[in-house]
């Protein structure tokens, strides 16, 4: 009875073009947007934030990134490690090199930096489509990865080749380094998300959008009817290249705080990511966020339920994790090959007609 | 001769040897590409299983001991007993064929008429779900696997090129081994696929599933049998990857080294495979060889794939690969 859209009259255009045409919706979304901004910070502790909400916050930034080339433009990428190594090292290169500088502005530059290396790995998606390219893109993954442990300039020459977030400020508090408290890197990861996430989805439904999913739904079709290969699939490898890398650069600086190359940014990443947004739905900004909380959430209950609540040994509760993984990611596929956001779709259907079957 | 001329000539050597090695796996990939259209990104971790099932059924371990020790409190390891390698290759076989029939049943049978991507991604939770089962069924440590195959320095090659260069060519028993096997799997192979019923079967399903439905080819034994044949190659590359490092996780990432070796021999290529596997593996070695010491060495972890990158750019259906025409 809640959930309605009978009532609800649009009388301009842009009213009826709007993310959120159903009220219900608009007021479950800046509810959300109010409990995540003026509660959560007050209550959250560092358990919270570094187990679940940062790592959630980030990935979700890595998940929409990896939508835009793989769900909206149809690029399969298998180097999002790789491109969040990018970010990084460039928001560490640019953190150690202009100290003064406000760390918003690196995260930003490192995502811009990010998207350059992404359009020079995206220009063989011209010539490769499918399988190829998504091996293509190994290429990326293995080769970024390899000049980050060689190349000593990127890690500062530190005897350890790792590199170490100096404590950096945003209006004098401090957001990474040791010092950091919870709530300053929950907020901060939390206000880029929101920024990108609203640009993700006006990106996606305005032309740009339109012009990648016209790309991804059939190329040479698109082509014939004007769409050009070069600057769509292009600006879909910077856009989404572009997000993941500041995610990489905040997996980095806030959440980590120290990484070694190989170990956080590896090919399991790159699946990782890829996983999120099978699970939660290709083509979706709701299935960003899901398939993030998802597999964010999973090990951590996986980990209390079998280590913590049967007193299994970690090492096998971590192999029966990648078993389930494994299992669910077909069954998803299998069940439903849109993924959460599609189960999330359907509810809604049915909330509209409850209680009547029809 | 010049002494670098030697040692290039011995890296080459020992580059298509281990070109061999990813030929291999990369054999795997092709059959059930070609039957099924389904890139099969759990090829790897397909031969990493076998391996470990090998060497379980081989030391008389006994299977998800470390999952029923955690459950019930007892500690049980082994049932003492060591199975001689031919049985214990046999039953992993007959292991391998049931599993092939396991993911028909359960995964391919539901996932017909999909988009290929969605197949693939399939295909990529198959490979974590094998790895964690794997893991559980026979533990995670580093196994070593030895089926009585030779092993070390060939010492003839070593001698006689030791004669007529005065340098020893230091090759391994091991892949020589190697590659009169992968010589022997893919002539048996081909011979099964031109001159037995149901290779004939296979060809016609790579061809049309649609014609060969309607000549009352079974698809889904078809499938099930490739899946077999897979699993058996696999089994092959694990025992000889195995045998040369030691059975553990990063067998899989070896066999990821099969997918550059495919792009650029072509998907539905086995002759591609091979070709594909020596020009990576001898391109690889000779690439550490002369250009690692100045750009800091480990480049084999890339190289691979942006030679195949580079390669597929002038010819993105890769050297022996079926030309890609599209239409709308």
């Amino acid at each position: 009875m809640l959930y309605r859209e009978a009532g609800d009259f649009k009388t301009s255009y842009v009213k009826d073009s709007q993310t959120f045409p159903i009220k219900a919706d608009r007021m479950a979304y800046f509810a959300l947007l109010a409990v995540a901004f003026l509660v959560v910070p007050f209550i959250i502790n560092d358990y919270w934030a570094n187990a679940v909400a940062v790592p959630f916050l980030i990935y979700a930034i890595a998940a929409i990134g990896l939508n835009i080339l793989t769900g909206y433009c149809g690029q399969v990428s298998l180097g999002t490690g790789g491109f969040m190594a990018v970010g990084a090292y460039a928001c560490y290169k640019l953190m150690t090199g202009f100290p003064e500088m406000p760390m918003l502005l690196n995260v930003l530059l490192a995502g811009g930096i990010t998207a350059g290396v992404g359009v020079l790995f995206g220009l063989p998606s011209l010539r490769i489509k499918g399988f190829y390219l998504a091996v293509a893109t190994l290429a990326a993954q293995f080769f970024l990865v390899w000049l980050f442990n060689k190349v000593p300039w990127f890690y500062n020459y530190s005897a350890s080749g790792q590199i170490t977030a100096p404590e950096r400020t945003m209006f004098g508090i401090a957001v990474t380094g040791a010092n950091t408290p919870a709530w300053a890197k929950y907020l901060f990861c939390l206000v880029i998300l929101v920024a990108l996430a609203w640009l993700a989805r006006n990106l996606t439904r305005g032309m740009v959008g339109r012009k990648w999913m016209a790309i991804r739904d059939m190329d040479i079709a698109a082509e014939i009817i004007g769409v050009n290969p070069l600057t769509t699939k292009l600006s879909a490898f910077a856009i989404s290249s572009f997000f993941i890398g500041v995610s990489g650069a905040l997996f980095f600086a806030v959440y980590l705080g120290a990484a070694e190359v190989g170990e956080a940014f590896g090919i399991n990443k790159s699946f990782l990511v890829l996983f999120m947004i099978i699970i939660g739905g290709l083509g979706s900004m709701f299935g960003s966020f899901a398939g993030a909380a998802f597999l964010v959430l999973l090990p951590v209950l996986l980990k209390n339920l079998l280590v913590g609540g049967l007193g299994w040994p970690t090492d096998l509760a971590a192999h029966i994790e990648l078993m389930i993984v494994g299992g669910l990611i077909i069954t998803f596929l299998i069940l439903e090959p849109h993924g959460l956001a599609q189960l999330w779709r359907v509810a809604k259907e049915k909330l509209r007609l409850w209680p009547f079957p029809h | 001769m010049p002494d670098t001329l030697l040692y290039a000539i011995e890296v080459s050597l020992n580059g298509l040897m281990a070109g061999i090695m990813y030929a291999l796996v990369a054999l795997g990939f092709v059959l059930i590409f070609k039957a099924s259209g389904i890139f099969n990104y759990a090829q790897g971790v397909l031969a990493l299983f076998a391996a470990l099932t090998l060497v379980g059924l081989q030391n008389g371990q006994i299977p998800f001991a470390h999952l029923i020790n955690a459950v019930f409190g007892t500690s049980l390891h082994g049932f003492g007993w060591t199975l001689p390698a031919v049985v214990a290759i046999a039953l992993t076989a007959l292991v391998m064929v049931g599993l092939a029939w396991a993911i028909e049943r359960l995964v391919l049978k539901h996932l017909v008429n999909q988009e290929p991507i969605i197949l693939f991604m399939a295909t990529i939770g198959l490979a974590y779900f094998l790895e964690g089962l794997g893991d559980v069924m026979w533990g995670a440590d580093i196994k070593k696997l030895d089926v009585g195959l030779p092993q070390g320095i060939n010492e003839a090659i070593d001698n006689a090129t030791f004669n007529w260069f005065g340098y020893g060519f230091f090759i391994d028993n091991l892949d020589i081994v190697a590659a009169c096997v992968a010589a022997a799997l893919v002539l048996s192979l081909t011979l099964f696929s031109q001159y037995t019923k149901y290779g004939r079967a296979l060809r016609a399903v790579a061809d049309d599933h649609q014609a060969a439905l309607s000549v009352g080819i079974s698809l889904r034994f078809i499938w099930v049998l490739v899946w077999s044949i897979a699993g058996f190659v696999a089994l092959v590359a694990g025992i000889m990857w195995g045998s040369k490092s030691g059975v553990q996780f990063s067998l899989s990432l070896i066999a990821l080294k099969a997918l550059p070796v495919l792009m650029l021999g072509g998907f539905t290529s086995i002759p591609g495979a091979i070709v594909g596997g020596l020009i990576i593996g001898m391109g690889e070695k000779l690439f550490e060889f002369f250009a690692g010491p100045m750009i800091g060495g480990a480049t084999e972890n890339w190289f691979a794939y942006v030679l195949a990158l580079l390669f597929l750019v002038f010819r993105p259906q890769g050297l022996f690969g079926e030309r890609i025409i599209e239409r709308v």
